[in-house]
């Protein structure tokens, strides 16, 4: 892979200034017209810094990690990742990024390994490497060995994002993109899964972004969390201090607090990103 | 220039990531293979019966070279079929699937990845087109005794050059209109065809249809082709043909890929590029 210029030790690993997405939403009573799915969003992440960020259905989280991970365009604002700009360095950040979803999203009739070495060579990795790599990654994800070759579709939900989180490990990313990683996991798989991403951050010195519904794996993976209701970041500060901010005992209590809404409330007036989106 | 190297070094992987991931989702798929195969082998023999009809009706005419004129059209409309196929499925097949986001969000340009579609569709195209031929030739007991199957490859390689570049515009499709794209593919394949001359001469067409003849490579492959297998045309003396396909090649793959380009934006502006369901 392509060499980047080496980045400054005090760069920001995350930087987004006033960040702004909206989408056309068509309804039968109103028409046609714009919602923010995420309204001018400030955030930094320090390189090797954990953050979660809170919020319901349609609060903006995918969006979010959608726009760093140059899937999307911004319609205002402006982010960068280690220095480079989302937007006119885009290539540059996705060399630097990698992401996992609440969706494993696989070809559901490949095997892990062949999904593993389709994926690597995106990233410029040859034969050589990938037969070195995968059988080591897949095993320290705790892949069973004897399941390497069977289809995909055959594996269950866990197995699945084991084999995701291996993708994302053999990329080296020094910035990794996590989407609800463990909703609908078992709640061994979701142990297994939240042990990874401890140590992803101690051996590789990973700078994370977690997007959850998880309230406790928030507290116990990030430095910092963040609250996203309705496309505006209302606070983003270490989980003791935003407990002490809204005289709260617990995340959920302050979660309240902040949005005035329960955390498992549907939204269904946020939405965006499930709406029909038209041109 | 070691970086220049590197970077190249690198897409090029990515290219045939692309060609080993459509080796493994043909070997998982093999039996549909089959079954299409069947299915292409079964029309191309509707389409070539043709000639022994007309003879049967009434009609005077060459039969074996009617015949093989008709075959000739059919397999290169199955070929030209492949490449738009595996092209315009670059965008649909991974929204299906779910992975088109990681593909999108992967560090290597449209171009290869593109490229690895386009490479893997003329590599599997040729080897169906080949078998087509063979099986239907066959089953008529054509003979070729002239025949300069070489010319006739190159031709169809040369093509695959502009049939890439126009499979790039319609890969656009399933990325601006997630619902119906992929098949709107299929309806430039076969304006394609219709000005072509696939199973007629392009002079029976009306004068306009004639003027967009000029400009389709599938009229020039079709016209070099049958000159190779029916009459035994060497390279050399189908120039006429070979000059065109490389200039509309060199002109359709900029355009492709920046058409392709636009529709990628697009798609990022107006939150499109997502997994289906």
């Amino acid at each position: 892979m392509k060499e980047l210029s080496p980045v400054p030790p005090d760069t920001l690993a995350v930087e987004a200034r006033d960040l702004r997405k909206e989408f056309v939403r068509k309804d039968r009573r109103r028409g046609k017209r714009r919602v923010a799915a995420l309204a001018d969003v400030s955030l930094d992440l320090a390189r090797g810094e954990c953050v979660a960020i809170l919020g319901q259905n349609g609060s903006g989280k995918s969006t979010l990690v959608r726009l760093l991970s140059t899937l999307l365009l911004p319609d205002g604002g402006a982010a960068s990742v280690f220095g480079y700009d989302v937007v006119r360095d885009g290539k540059a950040v996705r060399r630097l990024v990698n992401r996992v979803s609440v969706e494993a999203s696989f070809f559901k009739k490949m095997s892990p390994s062949e999904n593993l070495h389709y994926a690597a060579r995106f990233y410029g990795m040859t034969l050589s490497e990938t037969t070195e790599r995968i059988p080591a990654i897949l095993e320290r994800v705790g892949f069973p060995p004897d399941r390497r070759t069977e289809p995909m579709e055959n594996l269950s939900r866990g197995m699945q994002q084991k084999v995701a989180l291996a993708r994302a490990l053999l990329t080296s990313p020094v910035l990794l993109l996590l989407d609800e990683p463990t909703t609908g996991l078992d709640p061994r798989s979701k142990l297994e899964v939240q042990e990874f991403i401890r140590e992803m951050r101690a051996v590789h010195d990973s700078t994370i972004l977690l997007c959850t519904h998880d309230l406790n794996e928030a507290e116990s993976l990030a430095e910092r969390v963040g609250i996203l209701d309705r496309g505006r970041l209302l606070a983003l500060e270490p989980a003791d201090e935003l407990k002490e901010r809204f005289d709260a005992e617990t995340l959920e209590q302050a979660f309240f607090a902040a949005t005035g809404r329960g955390f498992e409330d549907e939204e269904d007036e946020m939405d965006a990103e499930e709406r029909k989106v038209l041109a | 220039m070691r970086a220049v190297a590197l970077e190249l070094k690198h897409e090029l992987i990515g290219l045939a990531g692309v060609v080993e991931r459509n080796v493994y989702l043909t070997r998982r798929y093999i039996y549909w293979d089959v079954a299409f195969f069947v299915w292409t082998v079964a029309n191309t023999l509707t389409i070539v019966f043709i000639a022994e009809g007309i003879e049967a009706t009434g009609g005077q005419i060459d039969v074996d070279r009617a015949t093989t004129t008709l075959l000739i059209g059919a397999v290169v409309w199955a070929y030209l079929g492949i490449i738009f196929e595996f092209l315009t499925e670059t965008v649909a097949w991974e929204r299906w699937e779910g992975t088109i986001e990681y593909t999108f969000m992967a560090p290597l340009s449209r171009a290869m990845h593109l490229g690895g579609s386009g490479v893997f569709a003329v590599l599997y195209g040729l080897v169906r087109a080949i078998l087509l031929f063979i099986v239907v030739a066959l089953f008529f007991g054509l003979e070729f005794e002239n025949a300069n199957f070489v010319a006739a490859l190159v031709i169809l390689i040369v093509a695959s050059i502009s049939f890439f570049g126009i499979g790039m515009m319609t890969a656009v499709l399933p990325l601006i209109s997630p619902e119906k794209g992929a098949q709107l593919g299929f309806v430039a394949q076969g304006m394609l065809l219709v000005v072509s001359g696939v199973y007629y001469p392009v002079e029976v067409l009306p004068g306009w249809m004639q003027w967009l003849a000029k400009i389709s490579p599938a009229t020039y492959a079709l016209d070099g082709i049958r000159a190779a297998i029916l009459d035994g045309a060497s390279l050399g003396s189908l120039w006429h043909d070979i000059w065109p396909l490389l200039v509309i090649g060199a002109a359709c793959i900029p355009i492709g890929l920046w058409i392709f380009n636009r529709g990628e934006v697009y798609a990022k502006r107006h939150g499109k590029l997502k997994r289906s369901g």
